[in-house]
């Protein structure tokens, strides 16, 4: 069991505004990196990708500098690094990788094998692009492509979240009743390579709350022998896949146990989602990430002129809480999915066409109409959003809506 | 937010823009400030025009869109004035300070001022004189924390101080050579 | 040298009952290998493939050993990774046992799909073997060809048509390949040559460092052979030198059988029905070519292993 913060402390670090922990400027990666470093997983298997490249070359740092205790694999590319990676976990140790876009696009295949194999992997995903064209910068395209591979989706808004959330998830991942993998995001350039003011734990409390791994069954168990990765054909491959939706039905309450026992070690407290004036909110936006921040002083100032703005913000977004966002969504007259990536679905981007269904149960729901915006990094600030504010009211006024709609591009 | 201060820094690749502003965010930090600092990412080299940010508050920084209107603009390079609009955005109240051997009278006719107050100091010479290389973003870095008050002399000495001795153990020379820069431009930097 | 005697008495690590084809080699090739290793344990890797789906068919498995199958192209990678967390794990005194790793895959696991995993686990110097149960072509999904495949080989995608004579290349040469990687131990054997290839099978479990051993693993489907004679041909492969059994440490090659008699390849070629083409009349010049292929690779192995 982790340190707790007694109250005085706790007291003491609310006043800080942001929690327990030494104050560092970090990047996004850097704040990873840190986070991994207090893990200190058994073994790395990664290959560089920009804009996730620092983390693996600020983790090799640490191993040839002996502050790890990690083997670290150098593998020849992302789909040998999520198979290295794979075979380490299953091997009994605990593993991790990071990557983006092209790299988790060539991962593919092993996202689902990792996950179908039910292993405990934690990898730090860092937004990014997808070709073509090449675009190096931000967007949720990546991670939204693998939505249904059977990980778990955790979306950060900074670098402290980032930080935070692959703490957490590696508890969340080896919980006996979970035992699936979690990619930790965070928007590429927009929070991993901006430095911030990062609140980290000693090492020391952190190595106590993460534990160690201990599988329940692992290759290098020679006295108990498995095979691992079978071949199942129709008699047994429907019921192996039915075990693998229920860990995900059941990992929100993981989910928020961990995070209570987080709070206690960090004053930070996570949820499913964040919601930000959402009381009284008429008018509400949903999105993930680093916008999230921008739209919160969009709505300050909607708010001080008497717009009832308000924001949901997403951090896990596998399992999807949808029960828990319609009960949030479903008193506003108005809401706006932000989506980060389009997913070129004829229907706008894959955010949305999930908060419209976990709200179509309500006999009295909300409008709701989606933004695909910010795709290859392309900058969201406080007027684009309070625009989106206008729309919506605009909508609740007229009734005249548009289902998707493109913000922020030259048409 | 009200007390948010945004920074914009002008450089080519090579001149250390995007470690100013990682110094400077550093430095504030340790003032107890809330910062953050991040550079443009592009296909710039050696050489090419860049661009390096830092936000600055009493209060955590939650905006994570682009710098549009910064308070405060620093150019490390005056051949960027012109070719590059280093005023772009700049309030009828911001401050602008550039790295120049010119007078200021000189340099405010080659700037869009309109009002806006102007900086100089002479970073490279003061560069040369001290680190015997041309690196001119020591000293201005010291010439923003004297202009702006956003820093105290003595958070940024101790600060650079500490992060130069991690990576100049062996060369003392380069860390007092750097301090006595920022000690000069405090001194130097002129309106 | 392997002796029989001692053999016979170890205990089966993979057993009996699996679903591969009569007179299939691939299983004598793992079984062979367990045998080399001994008492020592081995945590086994395959790449998906018919070893694989044989072996492993849900709620059972062939494996008595520790086995792990995640996908085609990575059993290298897979492997390796199940070595990096045992070298962690031992490094930090959480683990106290002394494990072997072996990675098994076909030919296209190895020559083609797996190519890159491959050669990235021996270039980072795993502590493990790769053993690729080369059957010269895709038999698992229906005698594809592959990069293994020989010239004129008849498969499904390299099919003997009116204008076509089969496949049009020469194999790739893997193992030439794996000895350009510089790792302690490379050899080529097949099952039917028992007592070379357990040799060198306890040779590459015993090197530190990555080893690769290049199984000539005789079909019987898809060289459309007889059952009973699927050991045989292999045995006939090396007479003939096309496949000819050598080994390289340390950069040092040696032949490990020389034939008393080299046969012509027509011996070999003719028992073969993915061969049948070739003595069509008109045919003539593609069985010397291959002949001429044969003599000279076999020449250049002899003046690598400083023999002429």
């Amino acid at each position: 069991m982790a340190k707790v913060l007694d109250e005085a402390a706790m007291a003491a670090a609310g006043k800080n505004g942001r929690g327990a922990g030494v104050k560092k400027a970090l990047t996004g990666n850097e704040s990873v990196a840190y986070a991994m470093r207090q893990i200190n997983p058994d073994v790395v298997a990664a290959y560089p990708i920009t804009p996730a490249t620092e983390i693996v070359q600020i983790y090799s740092t640490y191993v040839a500098d002996g502050l790890v205790d990690t083997e670290y694999v150098a593998v020849e590319s992302e789909h040998s690094a999520m198979s290295a990676t794979i075979g380490a976990c299953a091997a009994g140790a605990r593993s991790m990788t990071a990557t983006s876009s092209q790299g988790l696009a060539l991962m593919w295949e092993m996202l689902y094998i990792a996950a179908g194999l039910r292993l405990p992997i934690v990898m730090p995903e860092t937004n990014r692009a997808l070709s073509a064209p090449i675009n190096i910068h931000g967007d949720h395209s990546d991670t939204m492509g693998a939505r249904d591979a059977g990980w778990l989706h955790i979306f950060s808004e900074n670098s402290q979240e980032a930080y935070d959330n692959v703490i957490q998830a590696i508890r969340i991942c080896e919980h006996p009743e979970v035992l699936l993998p979690a990619m930790v995001t965070m928007d590429g350039f927009i929070i991993s390579h901006a430095m911030e003011v990062v609140q980290v734990l000693e090492d020391k409390i952190v190595k106590d709350f993460v534990g160690t791994y201990k599988p329940e069954k692992y290759l290098l168990d020679i006295d108990n022998p498995i095979t691992v990765g079978g071949l199942d054909f129709t008699d047994y491959y429907f019921e192996h896949r039915r075990s693998l939706a229920e860990p995900m039905f059941q990992a929100k309450k993981y989910i928020l146990e961990i995070a209570e026992e987080y709070a206690k070690i960090s004053g930070r407290k996570y949820g499913l989602f964040e919601e930000y004036m959402m009381d009284d909110a008429e008018y509400a936006i949903v999105v993930l990430g680093s916008t999230a921040g921008t739209a919160r002083l969009a709505i300050d100032e909607l708010r001080a002129q008497g717009v009832k703005a308000g924001l949901v913000k997403i951090r896990v977004f596998r399992p999807f809480p949808y029960e828990e966002l319609a009960e949030v969504l479903q008193g506003c007259k108005v809401v706006a999915v932000m989506d980060r990536s389009d997913g070129l679905a004829g229907f706008g981007g894959p955010v949305f066409g999930e908060i419209r269904s976990a709200l179509c149960d309500y006999e009295k729901k909300p409008v709701t109409v989606d933004y695909v915006y910010g795709l290859g990094g392309r900058d969201i600030n406080v007027e684009m959003i309070k625009s989106v504010y206008r729309d919506l009211q605009e909508i609740a006024a007229t009734g005249n809506k548009k289902l998707v709609n493109y913000l922020g591009v030259r048409e | 937010m009200g007390k948010l201060t945004e920074i914009r820094w002008h450089g080519r690749g090579g001149q250390g823009a995007k470690t100013a502003a990682l110094l400077f965010g550093d430095a504030a930090l340790s003032e107890g400030k809330y910062i953050q600092a991040f550079p443009e990412y592009g296909p710039e080299r050696t050489g090419a025009p860049v661009q390096s940010f830092n936000r600055v508050s009493e209060e955590p920084i939650d905006l994570h869109c682009h710098v549009k209107s910064p308070q405060v603009v620093v150019v490390l390079d005056p051949t960027l004035i012109g070719p590059v609009d280093v005023t772009a955005g700049l309030p009828d109240d911001g401050v602008i300070i550039v790295n120049t051997n010119m007078s200021a009278a000189e340099m405010g006719t080659k700037l869009n001022l309109n009002g806006r107050k102007l900086y100089i100091l002479d970073a490279s010479s003061i560069a040369k004189e001290t680190i015997g290389r041309d690196i001119p973003n020591t000293p201005m870095l010291g010439a923003l924390a004297k202009v702006t008050g956003l820093l105290s002399f003595e958070t940024l000495m101790d600060d650079t101080r500490k992060k130069l001795e991690k990576k100049f153990r062996n060369k003392p020379e380069v860390i007092e050579g750097n301090l006595k820069a920022i000690e000069r431009a405090f001194n130097e930097v002129k309106s | 040298m392997a002796n029989i005697k001692e053999l016979s008495k170890l205990e089966e690590k993979f057993s009996s009952g699996h679903r591969a084809c009569a007179g299939c080699t691939a299983p004598l090739v793992v079984r062979m290998l367990m045998m080399a290793a001994g008492e020592t344990p081995v945590v086994s890797g395959s790449a998906t493939g018919c070893l694989e789906v044989v072996t492993t068919i849900f709620p059972y498995t062939a494996w008595k050993g520790p086995f792990i199958h995640s996908a085609f192209e990575n059993s290298a990678a897979t492997v390796s990774g199940v070595e990096a967390a045992y070298k962690s794990l031992k490094k930090q005194g959480k683990y106290d046992k002394e494990v072997k790793f072996v990675a098994f895959g076909g030919d296209g696991g190895t020559y083609d799909i797996g190519f890159q995993s491959l050669s990235g686990a021996m270039e980072r110097g795993h502590n493990m073997v790769y053993v690729c149960y080369n059957n010269e072509a895709y038999m698992n999904t229906g005698i594809q060809r592959s990069s293994a495949t020989p010239r004129y080989g008849d498969t499904t995608t390299s099919p003997v048509g009116q204008v076509e004579p089969g496949k049009k290349q020469f194999p790739k040469d893997m193992t030439q390949i794996m000895v350009a990687h510089e790792i302690p131990y490379v050899a080529q054997g097949t099952p039917g040559m028992w007592n070379d290839l357990i040799t060198k099978f306890q040779k590459a479990l015993t090197v530190d460092g990555p080893a690769f051993v290049n199984v000539l693993a005789p079909c019987r489907l898809g060289w459309a052979v007889p059952s009973e004679k699927a050991i045989q041909i292999g045995r006939d492969a090396a007479d003939v030198c096309i496949w000819p059994l050598y080994e390289v440490v340390n950069g040092e090659y040696k032949i490990t059988y020389k034939p008393r008699e080299k046969k012509p390849v027509e011996y070999y070629l003719k028992q073969q029905t993915r061969y049948r083409h070739l003595f069509r009349p008109g045919m003539e010049s593609a069985v010397e070519e291959i002949q001429n292929w044969v003599d000279a690779r076999w020449e250049k192995l002899k003046r690598l292993a400083g023999e002429e």
